[in-house]
């Protein structure tokens, strides 16, 4: 336990001193700050501006960061050997991939934070006032960290088995499909075979549904979310990280290091 | 010989222990996943598309890719097109986004004629077939050849939209003559310009176009629907010539047919009359011919 | 109890793509190291050293065949506890200093933080790197990083140091110091395995050697053993204008002329009685007559000529003697 958190917080601290993370925040915030300007030449619809171009950058940007840690500090250091030196410590396998993902998920939340204070910031600067409806955000930035938990994840079993360009490739393109699985399943019904049908219903419950947690264009037009979905979906993201770190934790263990 | 995480026990090796965790999870998440769908599908997936943006907006986001973003909102509209004739509401508000949503992708890509030959179909198509907004259609196709000029076909969409829906035949006849000029017209259309002027809607006519609308049809419900009208129209025409005989049947023997085997008895048929779906035609209570129960013929498209 | 003792360690790669074709690149190796003694693991790139160190530490698995490390069996991951290691070329975290890569390192082991502390401060001086322990270690040169390698490898206090090619791409000055540290350990009662291919590291440090090639020992045994087993040569030196005298002499062995100094190493002991019967019955002088021993390096090259000589099958078979 103690040697897992050690890890962790090795691997935070590694992460916040990357230079291309704080370069990711910035442009983070400055997307943030142009939906201003984006909002001022739409008349009527400023705040619905605000909120979708805001929460699309903290979404986009969390994603460019997660993959890039997820990659820079999990697959580089098994390419790069820089992993002989923990594993040649009494530190077993499964202690360093949980280790590396809590502190991947810790560089996660701050980062998100800092991004959520951008976009309260530019919300504020925008209309001028906060009032209890703008906490509705929140639960949608909350569902976009419960994504990005799940690519980090994915990119921490892809390092396991691929090379770190190979592993963004990857985990970046189940981000992607991730987000079609709905109209795959809608377009597997209307077809009559019944084996197409099968096979695509079979993908929609194994790859990972990001768009369970797409709720950004409802906030935008003040829709909230429900308490069942809330719950529904923290308990859809821990079982498929669960799943895949369990996946990586098995892969892992019979990985030799050449 | 394998790695074995030394801990407490050989038994607690991880090994042992992800197996069963990733059954198990994957057996939660299928009830979880379940879950979501249901408490999703009061936000619908594709409901996101109720909130239409500014089209001006989304073209200067696009960033180049308007395109790219047309595509996505052109397949948006198939599926919202079939998810909802899937659906068995009925009334003015089926398709009611429709309109918006071929608006938004043409506005993106005002050359993706696809969009405005589906559109014109299925805008000016009474419900539950289509929106049954005809004067939209015009609208629509009318911007279609502000954008493409030069494209013949959609001069034939738009004196189709006036000949079949709105019945306005001398309008029609104008068009089609109009589009008969473009470059690559195909012969026909100055023909048609003059029969409809002369002729008015003649079954002859609507069966030409819509099987020109068949052939060329590029997507599955355009031809599906080219098929329905196809059929109905041949069934109004058997129907119109069966009648004929259960006139000529009355008057060689003074009865009224209630069966069509009593026409074949008496040598006015060769065989039971079957409608273009295979089903066999019935005589009414009225003693004129109709469709069979089970006919998947639908004459309502003829209205 | 031995520190280390393999038994028929095999291992076998997987090559290409599709058909996997095995590669064994580790042929039935059995070796014993003595606690307390310096064992050094030899031999060109490519003979299998590094594969042997990484089976001992667990980061890869042997085909078949077992180990045992300080008397407990290879899967046991306790034994780290007592073991350090410094890697070939080793990579560390660019943005961690000196300092707290040792921390790291310490809090690995589980030890506590002021224990960390004291010991990370003494080992940076032992190693000379106290000046830099705040610099980032992607500002460090390669000899640096090969010490910090040697700081973190010993933070824990082992009882046994793996070094593989612990003097690779050091300049003089630092090959001296890694010496002087290993020796330093050797004093403690320290067991250090290194590979190395460069021999002459090796026949000043250890006690005893293993020689690999292409996967299999050629030799292993106590370094002094090893290299009496012959004269390599006989040098002689003359001096001598005489150039008919000088052609008789050259076809017993190898010359080098400096003026009138001439170097003639003979290979053949015998040969050496014909020679020296030559020079004194010509007049010419002779400044002296010494046998040189044989290296390590003649030795190795000895065996990896006879190694070569005899074809690939006939010898996995004698050496199988039988195993698969």
């Amino acid at each position: 336990m103690k040697r897992v958190a050690t890890i962790a917080r090795h691997t935070f601290k590694e992460a916040v001193r990357d230079k291309v993370l704080y370069n990711l925040i910035v442009f983070a915030l400055l997307m943030i700050g142009s939906a201003i300007l984006f909002s001022s030449i739409s008349v009527g619809i400023q705040r619905i501006i605000v909120v979708d171009l805001g929460l699309s950058s903290i979404s986009v940007f969390g994603l460019i960061m997660a993959i890039f840690i997820g990659i820079g500090l999990v697959a580089k250091e098994i390419d790069r050997r820089t992993i002989y030196n923990v594993l040649s410590k009494p530190v077993r396998r499964f202690e360093f991939i949980i280790g590396k993902y809590l502190g991947l998920l810790l560089t996660l939340v701050i980062n998100t934070a800092i991004m959520t204070a951008g976009f309260y910031a530019a919300l504020f600067y925008q209309t001028r006032r906060l009032g209890l409806e703008d906490l509705a955000p929140l639960a949608t930035i909350y569902f976009i960290l419960l994504q990005l938990a799940m690519v980090v994840s994915l990119a921490i079993f892809f390092s396991t088995i691929s090379t770190p360009i190979l592993s963004a490739v990857f985990t970046f393109s189940i981000y992607v499909i991730g987000h079609f699985l709905s109209e795959m399943r809608w377009l597997g019904q209307t077809t009559g075979s019944g084996v197409v049908k099968g096979a695509v219903a079979a993908l929609y419950y194994l790859l990972p549904n990001f768009s369970n947690f797409d709720f950004i264009t409802q906030t935008a037009h003040g829709e909230r979310i429900s308490g069942l979905l809330l719950t529904s979906n923290s308990l859809y993201a821990l079982l498929y990280v669960t799943i895949l770190i369990s996946a990586s934790i098995l892969v892992f263990e019979e990985r030799e290091l050449r | 010989m394998t790695s074995r995480g030394a801990s407490v026990s050989k038994w607690l090796s991880p090994r042992r222990l992800c197996w069963p965790i990733l059954v198990a999870g994957f057996a939660s998440m299928f009830v979880v996943q379940t879950q979501i769908d249901l408490e999703r599908g009061t936000y619908a997936q594709i409901a996101d598309v109720l909130y239409i943006p500014n089209a001006t907006i989304l073209r200067r986001l696009a960033l180049g890719n308007e395109g790219l973003l047309a595509d996505i909102y052109w397949t948006r509209v198939v599926q919202y097109f079939g998810r909802k004739h899937l659906e068995h509401t009925e009334g003015m508000y089926k398709y009611k986004l429709l309109a918006p949503l071929l608006r938004i992708t043409t506005d993106l890509d005002p050359h993706l004629l696809i969009a405005y030959r589906f559109g014109a179909i299925f805008l000016m198509a009474k419900p539950p077939e289509g929106a049954g907004q005809p004067e939209a259609a015009l609208q629509f196709l009318r911007r279609g050849i502000v954008a493409n000029p030069d494209y013949w076909r959609l001069w034939q969409d738009l004196g189709f939209v006036y000949y079949w829906e709105l019945k306005d035949y001398k309008m029609a006849a104008k068009i089609f003559a109009v589009g008969s000029e473009r470059p690559g017209a195909e012969y026909w259309m100055k023909a048609l310009a003059g029969t409809v002027a002369a002729k008015a809607g003649d079954i002859q006519t609507s069966r030409f176009l819509w099987s020109e609308i068949y052939r060329h049809a590029e997507t599955d419900d355009v031809r599906r629907t080219a098929e329905d009208h196809l059929a109905a129209l041949a069934a109004a025409e058997e129907i119109e010539k069966l009648n004929q005989l259960l006139g000529v049947y009355q008057q060689k023997t003074g009865r009224e047919a209630h069966w069509f085997y009593e026409l074949y008895a008496a040598g006015l048929l060769r065989g039971v009359p079957r409608d273009p779906s295979g089903e066999p035609f019935v005589i009414g209570p009225d003693g004129r011919t109709a469709l069979g129960p089970n006919s998947r013929v639908n004459l309502r498209l003829l209205q | 109890m031995l520190a280390v003792e393999t038994t028929g360690l095999t291992k076998d790669y997987s090559v290409g793509f599709w058909r996997k074709r095995p590669r064994r690149v580790l042929h039935d190796l059995s070796l014993r190291v003595e606690r307390g003694e310096v064992f050094g693991l030899l031999g060109p790139n490519g003979a299998g050293k590094t594969t042997t160190l990484k089976i001992l530490l667990r980061l890869v698995f042997p085909t078949s065949g077992t180990a045992r490390i300080l008397g407990k069996e290879l899967d046991d991951v306790t034994t780290h506890e007592r073991m350090g290691f410094l890697p070939e070329n080793p990579s560390f975290y660019d943005y961690l200093t000196a300092e707290e890569f040792l921390h790291y390192a310490g809090d690995l082991f589980g030890l506590a933080a002021s224990e960390t502390r004291r010991r990370a401060g003494r080992l940076l001086e032992q190693v000379g790197l106290r000046d830099s322990r705040n610099v980032p270690l992607r500002k460090f040169s390669k000899g640096m990083l090969q010490r910090v390698g040697l700081a973190q490898a010993l933070i824990n206090e082992p009882e046994l140091v793996f070094l593989d090619e612990p003097m690779s791409g050091l300049d003089p000055l630092g090959r001296r110091e890694v010496r002087d540290l290993i020796l330093g350990l050797r004093e403690k009662g320290i067991t250090v395995f290194f590979s190395t291919h460069i021999l002459s590291d090796a026949e000043m440090l250890c006690d005893r050697v293993a020689i690999l090639n292409r996967g299999r020992m050629l030799g292993c045994g106590e370094l002094r053993e090893m290299l009496e087993l012959g004269v390599a040569s006989t040098e002689i030196v003359i001096e001598t204008r005489n150039s008919a005298l000088l052609d008789r002499v050259g076809s017993y062995g190898t010359m080098v002329r400096t003026g009138e100094r001439v170097r003639v190493q003979v290979p053949k002991e015998s040969d050496v009685s014909a020679v020296l019967g030559i020079v004194l019955g010509s007049g010419a002088r002779i400044v002296s007559v010494i046998p040189v021993k044989m290296s390590l390096e003649d030795y190795f090259l000895a065996q990896v000529a006879e190694s070569a000589a005899k074809p690939e099958g006939t010898e996995s078979l004698a050496a199988a003697g039988g195993q698969k």
